[in-house]
């Protein structure tokens, strides 16, 4: 195993060791989600999030770690979030919870980890027609909020801050 | 706010594991920067690509090779296809050790809704499957890349991509499931 493979293997049994710890592989908590009873899986993202945000800005902006945005391809970004977010409704998982959802024992996500290895594969066939079409449509690029808005991460940061905790009790007031 | 750090099933409160799980991320960032030579952050989606492309390998070899999403994309076995092997022992170890492992049939919010037919659930994790995973593709990322590694980098495209995954999944699974269920 090379270094490249023995971190990311450490790494995923960090990562899906807290993904279970956290109770977010399961079904009924992303479907819950998405019925908007139960936020179990955005307070765990957001929280991530809130945490994760301050020290890549502190690694990046010193230097030690890049950037590393996804192109703002607004096609592809639309479109191909539409049609994410209606598969992960009837499926229940994304592509990382479900392989986290084998491994505490559900296995009926073999079916969802099946469908996802069938839809990798056409796209792939359908790639070249999605360049033309889809992926043509406009990009702005690898794009970030600050340089977007001209207003620093240290500032937004802050705000993201102030807005997620207001909402994570507004989550806990109404028991979601 | 009332913080429990336990759940009632001997979990951790999300926000708990959620801030881990955002240590974790920021020390990702530094060790694949550190000993990989370029900065690597958390994503699943790829490793579907990789995985379909190996699988056909086995069968037609040459029309993986002349393919150009393949091609792109690199079939390898890389850091992030060992991250999500990874994801799965490290739900296992977890699950095991708290006694929470469970050997399920059907999701019970499914069966609640559609009966107890595994054909029907396999069609539609199948369908469903398909249909979100030509959207990741296509949007090039899933949760993980865009909704936490994304946002944590304040990319423009994380954040209007996880809204669109968000936005639509509750659209589609109020249509689905209906209000009452869950």
């Amino acid at each position: 195993m090379s270094i490249d493979q023995g971190l990311g293997l450490m790494t995923g049994i960090l990562f899906g060791f807290l993904l279970q710890k956290g109770r977010v592989l399961r079904f009924e908590r992303q479907v819950g989600a998405m019925l908007l009873k139960d936020m179990t899986i955005l307070k765990f993202m957001l929280s991530a999030i809130l945490v994760g945000m301050v020290g890549i800005t502190l690694l990046t902006d010193s230097g030690m770690a890049a950037l590393r945005h996804k192109p703002m391809n607004l096609g592809a970004v639309v479109l191909g979030g539409a049609l994410f977010g209606a598969g992960w409704a009837v499926m229940g998982y994304c592509p990382g919870t479900s392989i986290g959802a084998l491994g505490e024992g559900r296995w009926h996500a073999v079916f969802a980890v099946v469908g996802m290895l069938m839809g990798a594969a056409l796209y792939a066939e359908l790639y070249p027609f999605f360049q033309t079409t889809v992926l043509a449509w406009k990009d702005f690029g690898k794009i970030g909020v600050p340089e977007t808005l001209g207003i620093s991460a240290w500032v937004i940061i802050p705000m993201f801050w102030v807005g997620i905790i207001l909402l994570f009790r507004w989550f806990e007031k109404k028991g979601l | 706010m009332h913080m429990k750090w336990k759940t009632e099933d001997g979990g951790w409160s999300p926000y708990l594991a959620g801030s881990l799980v955002g240590l974790l991320a920021i020390a990702s960032v530094y060790a694949t920067t550190e000993w990989m030579g370029a900065t690597n952050y958390l994503g699943a989606s790829t490793t579907f690509v990789r995985a379909a492309g190996m699988l056909e390998r086995t069968v037609v070899p040459e029309h993986v090779t002349a393919n150009e999403y393949f091609t792109k994309e690199k079939v390898r076995v890389d850091w992030q296809f060992m991250l999500v092997l990874g994801i799965f022992f490290g739900a296992l170890i977890s699950s095991v050790t708290d006694r929470s492992f469970k050997l399920e049939r059907l999701p019970p919010v499914w069966e609640q809704r559609f009966g107890p037919s595994l054909t029907k659930r396999a069609m539609g994790a199948i369908l469903g499957g398909m249909i979100a995973m030509i959207g990741v593709r296509m949007a090039d990322g899933c949760p993980s890349g865009h909704g936490l590694s994304g946002i944590m980098q304040l990319s423009v495209s994380g954040l209007s991509a996880m809204t669109m995954f968000f936005g639509v999944g509750v659209l589609v699974a109020v249509l689905v499931y209906g209000r009452r269920a869950s």
